[in-house]
């Protein structure tokens, strides 16, 4: 995991941590961010605006796991899918509202990922990325052997928007983005104060040195776990708001090439950036939708996009932005 | 390019033509398929193909309507094909939704279609929920469906003396579904099911799958999946001997373009059911040859047909009613009988389910091929309203009205 | 009649045998992925990619150049192998340095690609590509009918896997491979190109994967899309048996085939994912595969 690491040392994250200038810089993303919320669905199309924040809140999650535990999970569409299948499914049959629907996916989504990461965080590097596939893969086989509670393959549909706390009705785009764009905005707040707590100190650690950070008295695999945890719940909130927002569920959710969709994201965007996971999604949700007509060209035009990120900006978007101005974003 | 020249002339032509210019209705069609993934052969750049060839036939721009055609790969992903849509009925005025092939895309926009009270002409889906329990009043279901397939091929074969079979039947809902409703037609018919096996879905090897049919000893084996998986079991069955062992493999969803893609060596023998085939007719082939000129030498498939014969039919109801609102339009749609050179007379059910003849095909052996796409024999024609679920049974809550 | 598990015992060997076939082509490619993972300690995403592009070169090379289904079983996996070789001259061999991830990343990248290419280019219904006259029909053997070219297939695999086993383990190039995949710098030190070395690897997985593709055209279908779903298959089967275990590909290539064949008989639906099963199980319980050795 050391050469992950030492790109996101490159962006300078690991060295500058408390310096004033980055807090006071970080604040004002921060505001930026909230700016750009508010005045986003009067500019773009508020529907695409949701997609973009759901997997931006997908592709946060995801780097958690990757830039700041270290663990690259092949498997996490199955948090994002399950959930998303959870909350289609109690908002359609159960009748339950928004908030709660969107809660018990993730919660569901958070269970889920207590088991998996029991199961693979004994494991590191590759296999660790193969035990989360594999595991991701009985998930995509689960989906489609119970018909009754995901659909098949026809997915769910028809899902009512229904009515935040009983009282506001969602079906209004622009009622419902505030309701994702708080979402997304908490998301990205929890996120980033995980990061910069205690525990996100130790995590890097881990990531960085696990044996030191062993013998320094700390349990290594308490901490991944929990991680693993967080991470797995905050891909199952965006799920599960997914779901609201298309007013459906579909195995395309939980099929391996969504996993390889957020980790695409993730390292185009900048890996272990705070902020990178956002223009990365936004990057590829965009090139899905405006690239559309271009039929085959989609795929060719990812795979280039990949390949060009591997082989000359590892650092991705917000990685070489960092480095650029110096200063960790 | 040639969209945007097309669009310029067909303007022009409209404003040198048409004296009632100031009532001129301009209409937005958006063909809304997949275009890389497992069905854009069968729809894809062709079905455009086939909606700009309905304008021009038409003669669209005479009549004081100008029509522009805009088009979206939907990647068979419910989300995108619904983002998509949205973004279509909302922000770029599009009127009308034609083909969406993928039966969990096409039912998430058949939603939407509803919810923005616009028009979707489906061809390339095969759910008969969409004219079933999830029917709309905004929703035209064009070109086939599950019950018409299982209905052409199970009741014909059993007709034919195939009257006992076995299922190789793809794990999932679609697959299901026509497995459930080949077995109602044939038990119906008076033939029996021995048995059937799920595969995994999508497969690569069936030899397994196709032993235990051989060993079932039944007359048929029904092939209830579709694209990759129905190629690789038709081709190994080949592999196995099972047809010449006197089995008969009938495809329920089997389309020309997966006749192409096996070769009449491995395909030959094959019975299924399709709406239309290129060569059925003198004005089939006459079209079916335009078309090629257009789409690289390949012939239409039955769900491109379907968008050009759905978009002629919706231009001479928006004549007709010389409006495009959609209540008005539907209406007109559902009243007026449906003729074209390709389907021949038909008429549309009041929950959106096109009538017309359906046919079942055997594949010609090599020896009896004239020529590249000269593939089928006519076995029977099914009449339209044999072919499809009767209204009653549908489930549709239109109908009840 | 007795039967085994309430299957008539015929049937029974018919699947053993069906699964030994399927897993032949399991035992090619992980060999492949394993030979290209053991040396350039890369993921080779690209794998599923390169046994497509074998199949049509077989079928380019029928319909464009007149050539048979003979001549494409050795000119595919030259083809594809020095396509391979250009990809690791020009790509692979700068993320070398790197985290295997980027290896993995960059792979995947290049298999959108291909795949994308030839989608545009032949579309994604698939091609035709039949039996060669020669091994058309096949044998009784009792309890079922087994065509020709399947006999054909797994004789074909257990030939290349046992020829590769013997390249790697028994022969002086084989030491130099094992040597420079111990430890390059020291292997460089004792004037062995290993660069070279680690280039001529990538090519000769990929021209694995190519021999496989040729072998699966007349049986499966041709399309873009072959590989793609295949492929996470067959890193199970690479996981499982221990990454860069030679052996381990092999037999457990062929000992899974033979896993997913009976599950095909008792529980049909699952036989996409008892794959996956068994790898979470042996990954828990033996952490470096079958056949690996603990890192």
């Amino acid at each position: 995991m050391t050469d992950l690491a030492s790109t996101e040392a490159a962006a300078g994250t690991a060295l500058a941590e408390t310096d004033d200038g980055t807090a006071r810089l970080h604040r004002n993303l921060f505001v930026a961010i909230a700016a750009l919320l508010v005045i986003a669905p009067f500019v773009a199309y508020p529907v695409f605006v949701m997609k973009v924040l759901c997997f931006a809140l997908f592709a946060l999650a995801f780097n958690l796991l990757l830039g700041y535990g270290g663990l690259l999970s092949f498997g996490h569409a199955a948090y994002f899918g399950m959930a998303s299948y959870v909350s289609a499914y109690t908002a359609k049959n159960w009748g339950l509202t928004p908030e709660l629907a969107i809660l018990l996916g993730t919660a569901v989504a958070a269970l889920l990922g207590t088991v998996f990461g029991a199961l693979a965080i004994r494991r590191q590097g590759i296999y660790f990325a193969m035990i989360t596939l594999a595991l991701a893969q009985m998930v995509f086989f689960f989906s489609l052997q119970a018909p009754r509670f995901t659909g098949g393959e026809d997915g769910i549909q028809a899902v009512p928007r229904g009515k935040l706390f009983g009282l506001v009705s969602l079906a209004d785009d622009r009622a419902l983005y505030w309701l994702v764009a708080a979402i997304f905005m908490g998301g990205l707040l929890l996120i980033y104060r995980i990061i910069h707590s205690p525990f996100g100190q130790v995590c890097k650690a881990i990531r960085d040195n696990e044996p030191r950070a062993i013998s320094l008295g700390y349990r290594a695999n308490r901490y991944k776990l929990m991680v693993f945890v967080l991470s797995a719940a905050l891909a199952g909130l965006a799920g599960a708001t997914k779901a609201i927002v298309f007013q459906l569920a579909s195995l395309t959710d939980v099929y391996w090439t969504m996993s390889g969709e957020v980790v695409l994201m993730t390292l185009v965007g900048g890996l272990g950036t705070v902020f990178g996971p956002i223009v990365g999604a936004a990057v590829i949700v965009a090139m899905q939708n405006y690239l559309a007509t271009f039929g085959a060209w989609v795929t060719v035009i990812q795979g280039v996009i990949f390949v060009a990120c591997v082989l000359l900006f590892r650092e991705g978007i917000v990685g070489v932005i960092a480095r650029a101005i110096r200063k960790p974003l | 390019m040639k969209l945007t020249t097309f669009l310029a002339t067909s303007a022009l032509a409209a404003m040198l033509a048409s004296p009632a210019f100031a009532q001129q209705i301009s209409i937005k069609a958006g063909v809304l398929n997949d275009r890389s993934g497992l069905y854009a052969d069968l729809s894809g750049e062709g079905s455009v193909i086939a909606a700009r060839m309905a304008v021009e036939d038409f003669k669209a721009a005479d009549k004081g309507i100008k029509v522009e055609i805009v088009s979206a790969d939907h990647q068979n992903k419910p989300d995108v094909g619904s983002t998509i849509a949205r973004q279509w009925y909302d922000q770029d005025g599009v009127d009308l939704i034609l083909d969406v092939p993928t039966s969990s895309v096409a039912l998430a926009v058949s939603q939407i279609t509803k919810e923005k009270n616009k028009i979707m002409i489906n061809s390339g889906a095969g759910t008969s929920d969409l004219t079933g329990k999830a029917c709309t009043p905004n929703t035209i279901h064009w070109t086939y469906d599950t019950y018409a397939l299982a209905q052409g091929t199970g009741g014909a074969m059993v007709k034919a003396g195939g009257d006992t079979w076995f299922f190789l039947t793809a794990d999932y809902a679609f697959g299901h579904a026509l497995e459930r409703d080949a077995t109602a037609v044939i038990t119906k018919a008076g033939g029996k099911v021995l048995g059937s096996v799920k595969t995994p879905f999508p497969g690569t090897d069936f030899s397994s799958f196709l032993l235990q049919a051989q060993a079932s000893k039944a007359k048929v084996i029904g092939l209830a999946n579709a694209g990759g998986d129905t190629i690789n079991s038709i081709k190994q069955a080949g592999e196995f001997g099972i047809t010449q062992g006197g089995q008969k493999l009938a495809g329920l969803l089997t389309f020309i373009t997966d006749v192409h893609a096996l070769g009449l060596q491995a395909a030959q023998g094959l019975v299924l059911t399709e709406a239309f085939y290129w060569d059925k007719n003198e004005q089939t082939r006459a079209w079916s040859q335009r078309f090629a000129k257009l789409n690289g030498g390949k012939m239409p498939s039955m769900v491109q047909a379907g968008v050009y014969a759905g978009l002629l039919h919706y231009l001479k109801a928006v004549e007709a009613t010389k409006s495009k609102d959609t209540a008005t339009v539907v209406a007109k749609m559902k009243e007026m009988p449906t003729d074209d050179a390709l389907f021949g007379k038909g008429s549309i059910e009041v929950n959106g389910r096109v009538l017309h003849d359906m046919y079942l095909y055997e594949v010609k052996k090599p020896s009896e091929s004239k020529g590249p796409w000269d593939y089928y024999k006519l076995i029977s024609t099914l009449p339209g309203k044999d072919a499809f679920q009767p209204l009653a049974e549908s489930g549709c809550a239109l109908v009840k009205k | 009649m007795f039967e085994l598990l309430g299957i008539p015992p015929q049937a029974l060997f018919g699947q053993v045998l069906l699964g030994l076939i399927n897993g032949s082509f399991y035992a090619i490619l992980s060999l492949g992925l394993a030979v290209i993972f053991g040396l350039l300690n890369i993921i080779n995403f690209t794998h599923g990619a390169q046994y497509m592009m074998g199949a049509f070169v077989a079928w380019m090379a029928l319909n464009y150049l007149g050539l048979n289904y003979w001549v494409a079983l050795v000119l595919a996996p030259i083809v594809v192998g020095a396509i391979g070789i250009a990809i690791e001259r020009l790509l692979l061999k700068r993320i070398a340095h790197l985290d295997h991830l980027y290896g993995l990343l960059l792979t995947f990248g290049l298999a959108l690609i291909i795949q994308g290419l030839f989608r545009n280019q032949y579309g994604s219904s698939g091609l035709p590509y039949g039996i060669p006259p020669q091994l058309a029909g096949g044998q009784n053997l009792g309890f079922m009918f087994l065509p020709n070219y399947r006999g054909w297939v797994i004789v074909a695999s257990v030939v290349v896997c046992l020829a590769t086993w013997f390249l790697i383990e028994k022969t002086k190039l084989g030491a130099y491979l094992r040597a420079a995949t111990e430890n390059p710098t020291l292997t460089q030190a004792f004037g062995i190109n290993v660069p070279l070395l680690v280039t001529l690897t990538y090519g000769f997985g990929v021209a694995l994967a190519a021999f496989a593709g040729v072998l699966a055209a007349p049986v499966y279908s041709v399309n873009p899309n072959m590989g793609g779903d295949l492929i996470i298959v067959v890193f199970a089967v690479v996981v499982i048996g221990g990454m860069g275990s030679i052996m381990g590909a092999i037999v457990t290539g062929f000992g899974l085939g033979l896993v997913e064949g009976l599950t095909k008989v008792f529980y049909p639906e699952a036989s996409s994912t008892v794959i996956f099963v068994i790898m979470v199980l042996v990954l828990l319980v033996k952490p470096a595969g079958l056949f690996g050795r603990p890192a």
